[in-house]
């Protein structure tokens, strides 16, 4: 009983993981971005911890904690204290509007769906049916990636991407050993401090942080 | 315990270059390490040809002769490129590229490469590997922007995003072979071990193993630079400083394409079909025919000579994905050879380039001439690396062509057609650079000369002659990977 409740909240949280992914997706304004990409670490937090608690994993709540003081309190205050001080207020119009993007979105969710059908059978886990989610995540931060033409919003759908992936793990397996955890963390945490040293020289050679400025390395030049 | 030196001596190294910074003996020091990293790789050699396979660490490493094969490669050349960049590096601060805080942070940062990848190598944790391979290509990012200039920002933010997204790809395989295996081993790190997972990837689920290589073929093979998920490596190979250009060509590609095939021969083993090799063989053809073709249309001689690598990092992703005895003993062959010709090559473009003080194919000009060390050795590099006889590359494109005749002979002139068109694209700009006068702007730089000596000479003898033991680690690895 108790544990088809869990199962419930487990679900329920992809939801809304899913749902701040497409609200990042349709969001223009880089500072609501930051918020949106700090609550879609939270609800990934809560639920590496409700997944930790019903399969009684104690080092899931170690992920939660670092996904915690990453994903929600650390990236999201670098990247806000960027926006600041680069002063970056709107962002560049997106290549493709927002409702076309919104619906590929939607038929990325189907594709996920489809593609981790065979998975989801063979998994006896509680939250097997969450891995299609994570991957959609995973997908719709690629989207973002390439339609949207701001090296903050690129570095917002790469983390994106990353929180997708780190679903994924808790989905599947009940996370990675935690060896990998950590390494991964490591790695996002150099991440961030290269593309943060990247905005000020991108800003500061090419007067502004849109990369449809860097288009001189190409073929035909 | 030679292990452990292995792996600790270039991240000390790193400590020690970020904290001495830009002094004199900076880049003596960087040589002095890279030397004690590639004595401790030689070391584990003989004791990996000696006793076999190694697993240390609590399982945590593990050396066998394919990994240590590359190990070697990559501390001997990460060492010439240490005495190369030495004077290289020098001049480009005499030419202003570079100041103080930067050469600090150049050095700090190419032993922290040279530590991402020679953790790649000899780790079990397939997890673990695909956390180096990230540290890889964050350590060497900002090393592609070194100069700052627009063109090698916007190479450094491609080289970052496109490989980070592709790398991203590669985990999320890792989390589906990590699914299948914790059926069979059970939780916890014990289901990410090589060594575990070949023993028992009879029993792991085809389906998922096969899901699984899709997105490793896409995450890594972007590290490769696979066509169509080349698009970074041009750019980085052509805009960060020549030693980079030349330690990611030669090195850092080889390890990306040895982290495929280790995830190939754990899906091989599942699967029973040839479903992970064919996708593998798609991929390099493409890559060899696109490459080749995009070689006849650059301007930018460091740009030629990246394509150049991708099409020989297709041959190589080809014949493994061929598989059997000829092919993957080819494979192996090749990645060596490509590895001293094409890093032999990019020393002496670098020497070129600053001659001329540009990478433009048509201001470089007159450079038998000129100086006529670097004239024979960009043209006898141009030779080799074409895959003219008598140089080794010649000798592992023969094998994997032979194979591709007895297996697919079908693909067999796609192969010819990409290395026909090479060979007249790379020879034809070569010749150009290398005869007529001498340039106006032409001045005559000191060059170092051992490294590509010493690249060229092994390119050279490894045609005629194999030495037994080279053949005994390849004959071991082919066991391993067919």
């Amino acid at each position: 009983m108790n544990l088809q409740v869990l199962a419930q909240v487990n679900s329920f949280l992809a939801a809304l993981v899913l749902l701040t992914a497409f609200a990042m997706l349709s969001q223009r304004k880089i500072n609501s971005l930051v918020t949106l990409f700090a609550w879609q670490g939270l609800f990934l937090s809560i639920n590496t911890a409700v997944v930790g608690f019903v399969a009684s994993k104690h080092h899931l709540y170690i992920s939660s904690l670092l996904t915690l003081s990453i994903k929600v309190i650390l990236l999201p205050y670098i990247l806000h204290v960027l926006v600041v001080r680069l002063k970056i207020r709107k962002e560049v119009e997106t290549i493709v509007n927002i409702p076309t993007t919104m619906l590929i979105g939607i038929a990325l969710v189907i594709f996920s769906y489809h593609l981790t059908a065979p998975v989801r059978e063979m998994s006896t886990l509680i939250t097997r049916s969450t891995l299609a989610v994570a991957l959609a995540t995973v997908m719709i931060g690629l989207l973002m990636m390439i339609t949207r033409k701001h090296a903050v919003t690129q570095i917002i759908g790469f983390l994106a991407m990353e929180n997708g992936l780190f679903f994924a793990a808790t989905s599947a397996t009940y996370g990675m050993p935690l060896v990998v955890e950590l390494g991964v963390a490591l790695d996002v945490l150099i991440a961030a401090f290269i593309f943060g040293i990247f905005f000020f020289h991108i800003s500061t050679t090419f007067d502004s942080l849109s990369v449809e400025q860097m288009e001189s390395l190409r073929e035909d030049n | 315990m030679i292990l452990l030196g292995l792996i600790i001596t270039p991240f000390v190294a790193a400590l020690i270059l970020a904290f001495i910074g830009d002094r004199r003996f900076a880049p003596a020091i960087n040589i002095f390490c890279s030397f004690l990293t590639l004595m401790a790789a030689v070391a584990l050699a003989i004791e990996v040809y000696n006793h076999g396979p190694i697993i240390a660490g609590g399982k945590f490493f593990f050396v066998d002769a394919f990994s240590v094969y590359l190990s070697v490669l990559t501390a001997f050349v990460s060492m010439t490129t240490a005495v190369f960049s030495r004077g290289y590096m020098q001049r480009e601060r005499e030419h202003g590229r570079v100041g103080h805080v930067r050469m600090r942070f150049y050095h700090a940062m190419f032993q922290m490469f040279m530590f991402a990848m020679l953790l790649c190598l000899l780790t079990n944790n397939i997890g673990v590997l695909w956390i180096s391979m990230e540290l890889a290509t964050l350590s060497t990012v900002l090393l592609v922007s070194l100069y700052r200039t627009p063109n090698a920002i916007e190479a450094a933010w491609k080289y970052f995003i496109l490989c980070g997204v592709g790398i991203a790809q590669a985990l999320f395989g890792t989390v589906l072979l990590y699914f299948a295996a914790e059926k069979v081993i059970g939780e916890g790190g014990e289901a990410l071990l090589w060594t575990n997972l070949i023993g028992v990837s009879g029993s792991l689920e085809p389906t998922v193993l096969s899901l699984a290589f899709v997105f490793l073929v896409v995450g890594y093979g972007t590290k490769v630079g696979l066509v169509p998920l080349h698009n970074w490596l041009p750019d980085a190979h052509s805009e960060g400083p020549t030693p980079i250009s030349a330690v990611l060509s030669g090195l850092l590609l080889n390890i990306a394409l040895y982290a495929l095939v280790r995830c190939k021969v754990l899906v091989d083993g599942s699967t029973h079909t040839h479903y992970a090799g064919n996708i593998m063989m798609g991929f390099g053809i493409v890559s060899i025919v696109v490459a080749s073709f995009s070689i006849l249309r650059q301007k930018d001689i460091k740009r030629m000579f990246s394509y150049s690598s991708i099409e020989h990092m297709g041959i190589a992703t080809f014949a493994f994905g061929l598989g059997g005895s000829i092919a993957t003993f080819g494979a192996l062959l090749h990645m060596l050879m490509h590895s001293l010709t094409k890093s032999s090559i990019f020393f002496t473009v670098g020497h070129a380039c600053q001659m001329h003080r540009t990478q433009e194919i048509a201001r470089i000009k007159g450079l038998f001439k000129g100086d006529p060390f670097v004239g024979w050795s960009l043209i006898l590099g141009a030779m080799a690396i074409a895959g003219m006889p008598p140089f080794g590359v010649f000798t592992s494109e023969f094998l994997i062509l032979t194979a591709t005749i007895k297996d697919v002979p079908l693909l067999a002139p796609f192969i010819l057609i990409g290395l026909g068109v090479a060979f007249a694209g790379l020879l034809r700009k070569v010749q150009y650079m290398v005869s007529g006068d001498v340039a106006s702007y032409f001045e005559p730089i000191k060059t170092a000369r051992a490294p590509v000596v010493f690249h060229m000479a092994l390119v050279l003898v490894l045609a005629f002659y194999i030495p037994d033991f080279l053949n005994k680690w390849f004959q071991a690895a082919v066991e391993l990977l067919k």
